[in-house]
């Protein structure tokens, strides 16, 4: 197996597969954020049960380790592809007409790390770190995230930067998607316009269920 | 009527591999429109010659768009700014009067410039020597109907085999990879019953030789299949994956 890290279509694998895991991450989550826009009650037990228990424990950890393997793969990339691409640069700066986000993956991929850490600082340090170390982060209890939820984005700008960071989120996805499958050799001249639609539908399903929480909150405050 | 232009040229000039180059700025006067670009730069280089200077030099050999030799970087784009033609083929009526043009050579680590926009892309050369070729002996020549072949794969395979191994895929992608070439090296032997035995195999063997020779890792930017002169599709690209995998889970 040692393949996978040695040859480039190796580490794209590897690309492709952290970044399909992260996507079903971000649906799951996607769909207990919705549940906020209907009950804070369920939203809570849901937050309880995902607190210090086994399988939440396991859980973060094989996202953590998905998160860092998909960064640390990404840097390498990058670096490698630089490299490749030889010190001197062109005068005549690019004309060749290809997608934006195709170009910027590492980019987005920093704004969606910033915006990461601010989230955790927002929630999982108040939430599963405070129920695991027992120390009080936040002023409620660990489960009560629509507490939390409610009391950051009364804030109209923490709204927005949420918002922000889901348009990053979005860009990365419409390309992110059909590349993860054309990368590990799932597509052809039928599917590739297949996929690259699934993209687009992927990425705003995800997008619009996180974006409903605060742009609730934007327009009715509650 | 006839379009005659005057424009000005940025060119790359560089005396040899080590040296370091710049751009110099030409000045060209009624230049046709139905010159070719390639004719221009002979005008440009009489001219120079004319006032004792060193010519440009720069790669051609058929100028009609089959061998792949011709190789600039024009305003941003590898082979200029029409669609689907090589340097060769472009014409001066792709441009405007008063227009200062940029021609650099390909840029990438892998294709080192020998001199002013001759860069050496031997590279493509060792790749192709790593297994593009069917090595199994496929007897004497079969009889045209006795190995049909759907109409659809042959023309995949054909549009796969017009690759004239220009290099434009690795010069207009931001992380130097040579995938488009690649992927029609496999792809036209791949989709037909002599290459196929050896395909997982050659997939495997020219994907190591690329890497070896430093190009990057393809991110689907999909800037080599918009610059090709030949139309490559980044379907082979996904079929070069495929084929790879394949060798890899069968090892
Ligand atoms: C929300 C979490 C994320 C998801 C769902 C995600 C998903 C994806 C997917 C599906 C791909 C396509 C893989 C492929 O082309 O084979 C991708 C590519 C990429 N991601 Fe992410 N990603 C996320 C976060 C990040 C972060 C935090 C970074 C880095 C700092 C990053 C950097 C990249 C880069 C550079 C690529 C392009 C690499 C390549 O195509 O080889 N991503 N991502
Ligand atoms: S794939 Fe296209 S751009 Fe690349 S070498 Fe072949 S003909 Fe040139
Ligand atoms: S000189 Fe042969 S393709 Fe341009």
């Amino acid at each position: 197996m040692y393949w996978l890290l040695n040859s480039s279509i190796g580490r794209k694998v590897i690309m492709s597969v952290s970044g399909i895991f992260l996507i079903l991450f971000l649906l799951f989550h996607m769909s207990m954020n919705l549940t906020l826009l209907f009950s804070a009650e369920a939203y809570d037990m849901i937050c309880g049960l995902l607190g210090a228990n086994w399988y939440a424990i396991a859980g973060t950890l094989v996202l953590v380790a998905g998160v860092a393997v998909h960064i640390l793969y990404a840097s390498l990339l990058t670096l490698q592809n630089r490299r490749a691409r030889g010190s001197k640069g062109y005068l005549a700066s690019s004309k060749t007409d290809t997608e934006w986000s195709a170009k910027n993956m590492y980019v987005l991929g920093i704004i969606i790390v910033l915006g990461l850490l601010l989230h955790l600082w927002n929630f999982w340090y108040k939430m599963q770190f405070a129920e695991l170390t027992g120390i009080h982060t936040g002023e409620h209890l660990p489960h009560e995230g629509a507490a939390y939820v409610s009391e950051l984005f009364a804030c109209p700008c923490y709204c927005v930067i949420y918002l922000v960071w889901l348009g990053a989120i979005w860009l990365h996805l419409t390309h992110g998607v059909w590349s993860a499958f054309q990368s590990v050799g799932l597509s052809n001249k039928t599917w590739y316009p297949r996929w690259k639609t699934i993209s687009y539908v992927v990425s705003t399903i995800i997008v619009l269920g996180f974006a409903a929480v605060p742009i609730k909150f934007l327009l009715f405050n509650v | 009527m006839e379009k005659t232009i005057n424009i000005t040229l940025k060119v790359w000039r560089q005396k040899g591999p080590k040296e370091q180059g710049r751009f110099e700025t030409y000045k060209l006067n009624g230049i046709s429109g139905d010159t070719s670009f390639l004719e221009m730069l002979d005008i440009l280089n009489e001219q120079l010659v004319n006032e004792g200077k060193e010519p440009v030099a720069f790669d051609n050999d058929c100028r009609e768009g089959i061998c792949g030799m011709c190789s600039l970087y024009i305003n941003g784009h590898p082979h200029g700014p029409d669609n689907l033609i090589t340097t060769c083929q472009l014409h001066m009526r792709h441009f405007n009067d008063g227009d200062t043009i940029s021609v650099e050579p390909w840029r990438s680590a892998a294709f080192p410039v020998i001199r002013d926009l001759m860069v050496d892309r031997y590279a493509f050369d060792k790749i192709i020597q790593a297994g593009g070729y069917v090595s199994v002996n496929t007897g004497g020549v079969p009889d045209a109907n006795a190995i049909p072949i759907a109409k659809p794969i042959a023309d995949e395979a054909m549009d796969a085999a017009s690759c004239i191994g220009c290099g434009a895929c690795v010069a207009a992608c931001k992380n130097g990879s040579a995938m488009l070439f690649v992927s029609a090296k496999v792809s036209q032997l791949a989709l037909l019953p002599q290459g196929k035995v050896e395909a997982k195999e050659r997939a495997r063997a020219m994907i190591a030789r690329m890497d070896e020779l430093g190009f990057g890792n393809c991110t689907n930017t999909r800037a080599c299949e918009q610059e090709c002169p030949k139309g490559v599709s980044i379907s082979n690209i996904a079929r070069l994956n495929r084929e790879f995998l394949k060798a890899k889970f069968a090892e």
